[in-house]
């Protein structure tokens, strides 16, 4: 199609992502005059539900907001709490927490590298499209999936929604012979996480580099997944306390999420780019090889990339439960014992999806007054929206149809989990 | 005989599936609840050769109406009702393209028509339901 003239980038339902949400794009000639990433995915209203309850069930509230992601939300919930009422947990139940993460890691990662987000490099509608040519790739992600699953079970007590994680620590910490039953699948798994980022690095990617404001967590020793400042490559450097002071969340007519800016700035991106653009010195060795023989070098700044990078975290999710197996010895007690105390506490960790902010107020009974969380997906909202507005400019003399498929396809790149940030996608591309 | 039950119990008549699998559970037949995602199904339902899936469905048939489809057969196209992106009709897919359906995997769809959040049970689909554990339990031997 010519520059000329007005279209319409629509899709009504995208698929392979988490939630429900719909785009639209709005184009003269190929000039883009509207970006708009409907979530109308109802309010969840979880905020309002944590406040009157107890703190110790904040955990188990919050990992109901996510299906793929639950943990995350429990660690942000427990740090946040814990902040708030001054409680120091044991050097072997953080290590645990750790392990936690990477369970769900690996099989958010596999899930999305492999099922969600290949079809769209190697021109399949679907995975299953994709199974009948490539089925050693596809059991491959099966076996990943399962393996960071059963770390989840492990720990949390069953794969969906876990309910081990406790403020303090963990309701029941696992016994050293049941951390060494995983290593071999580990092992495994991580020979395949190596290759995973051999495979994708054999992919085609668009040319769309951007200039971000990448924004993730660093901390001084280890790729940070529960602790540390929020940094970002545009200056900012704070304390999860100050999280608020830095970032607003912005109402916007068509999304029942939240758009989240960096005050004074706008857009930013979290999440598998942020990470390895800010934190590539503090991945193990393996993992830092494994991107370099890739040629994946920081900055990475082109979305499309971000399937290497999750294979890259791949690698690293798997180095990382190795080592703390290797390392475990079960702490004292599982849990640390709580105390009802006033407090406000805020933490910060590194969703599978990026970072995800919690701030908690509680009584001198333990009741949670008021509760604040950001999730990922809402916080990236803004900045696809401005990735949208230049790759549909780049895609304008392309028929709408396919124009359409490669818009739906940048929005995976972020792997959004819409049921978390308030859940389908719907594309729609209007060309004037 | 494996059950699986697939739904959610805070979206209406979304709990078709989960409620069947728990009074299947009172007349002493194990019925299973699973996520509904195809990785969990595909990991669910492997090994066993014998599966009945239950999941509410959405086809524009009066609410209630209880179908029984064999995925011996392909499903219909972009029968999938998953927020997921991989729900039960993508599972079902993705197992025969890999070679791993089971011999004979039955699903009871139960057509919903309230998906309201925190919203009750249809009286449609609750007549449905009740239909969907008499079949089954009287498959199983136990006289319902």
């Amino acid at each position: 199609m010519s520059g000329r003239g007005t279209r319409t980038i629509k899709v009504d339902t995208l698929a392979r992502v988490e939630g429900e949400g719909a785009l639209y794009i709005k184009m003269a000639g190929d000039r883009v005059s509207d970006v708009k990433l409907r979530i109308y995915e109802p309010p969840r209203m979880f905020e309002a539900f944590l406040r009157g309850r107890h703190f110790s069930e904040a955990p188990d509230i919050t990992a109901r907001i996510c299906g793929i992601c639950p943990i995350a939300y429990q660690m942000s919930a427990v740090h946040a709490i814990e902040r708030a009422l001054g409680i120091k947990i044991d050097p072997a139940v953080r290590l645990l927490r750790r392990l936690f993460y990477c369970g769900e890691w690996i099989e958010s990662h596999a899930l999305h590298i492999y099922m969600l987000h290949a079809p769209d490099f190697l021109g399949y509608q679907d995975v299953i499209e994709m199974a009948k040519d490539h089925r050693e790739v596809v059991e491959k992600a099966l076996r990943l999936k399962k393996i960071g699953n059963r770390i989840v079970q492990l720990m949390g007590g069953r794969e969906i929604h876990p309910i081990s994680a406790a403020v303090g620590g963990f309701y029941k910490v696992p016994a050293k012979a049941q951390l060494r039953e995983l290593m071999g699948d580990l092992q495994w798994a991580l020979s395949a996480s190596l290759e995973a980022v051999r495979w994708t690095s054999t992919l085609q990617f668009p040319n769309f580099e951007q200039d971000y404001e990448f924004v993730a967590l660093r901390h001084p020793a280890e790729y940070a997944l529960c602790e540390g400042r929020l940094v970002s490559n545009h200056g900012l450097d704070i304390d999860p306390a100050e999280y608020e002071d830095r970032f607003a969340e912005l109402h916007v007519k068509h999304s029942n999420a939240l758009h989240s800016v960096v005050r004074g700035r706008g857009s930013y991106l979290v999440g598998p780019l942020a990470r390895f653009n800010l934190n590539f010195d503090k991945l193990p060795d393996t993992a830092r090889q494994a991107a370099t023989d890739a040629k994946l070098i920081p900055p990475v700044k082109n979305l499309f990339r971000g399937i290497q990078v999750r294979a890259v975290e791949l690698v690293f999710a798997c180095v990382e439960a190795l080592r703390i197996i290797a390392e475990y010895e079960p702490p004292g007690a599982p849990r640390v014992e709580v105390p009802n105390r006033r407090g406000v506490g805020q933490a910060i960790t590194e969703a599978p999806r990026g970072i995800l902010y919690h701030r908690y107020a509680v009584d001198e009974k333990g009741i949670i007054v008021t509760a604040k969380i950001v999730p990922p997906t809402s916080q990236n909202q803004r900045r696809i929206e401005d990735d949208l507005r230049e790759y549909a400019a780049q895609l304008a003399a392309w028929p709408l149809e396919e124009a359409t498929w490669k818009c739906e396809q940048a929005v995976r790149c972020y792997d959004p989990c819409i049921s978390c940030a308030t859940h389908f996608l719907k594309v729609v591309i209007e060309r004037e | 005989m494996l059950i699986l039950a697939c739904g959610n119990r805070d979206r209406a008549d979304d709990a078709a599936g989960i409620l069947v699998a728990e009074r299947l559970r009172k007349l002493g037949i194990d019925g299973q609840e699973c996520s509904g995602e195809a990785p969990d199904l595909m990991e669910a339902w492997n090994a066993a050769d014998d599966v009945i899936v239950i999941d509410c469905v959405v086809t524009g048939a009066p609410a209630g109406t209880v179908h029984l489809w064999d995925a011996s057969r392909p499903l219909a196209a972009n029968c999938s009702g998953s927020t997921h992106g991989l729900g039960l009709g993508e599972a079902i897919e993705l197992a025969r393209a890999l070679g791993c359906l089971p011999a004979r995997l039955r699903i009871y769809g139960i057509e919903g028509k309230n998906f309201e959040i925190g919203g009750a049970v249809s009286a449609e689909v609750e007549r449905g339901l009740a239909k969907v554990v008499n079949r089954i339990a009287a498959e199983v031997g136990t006289g319902q």
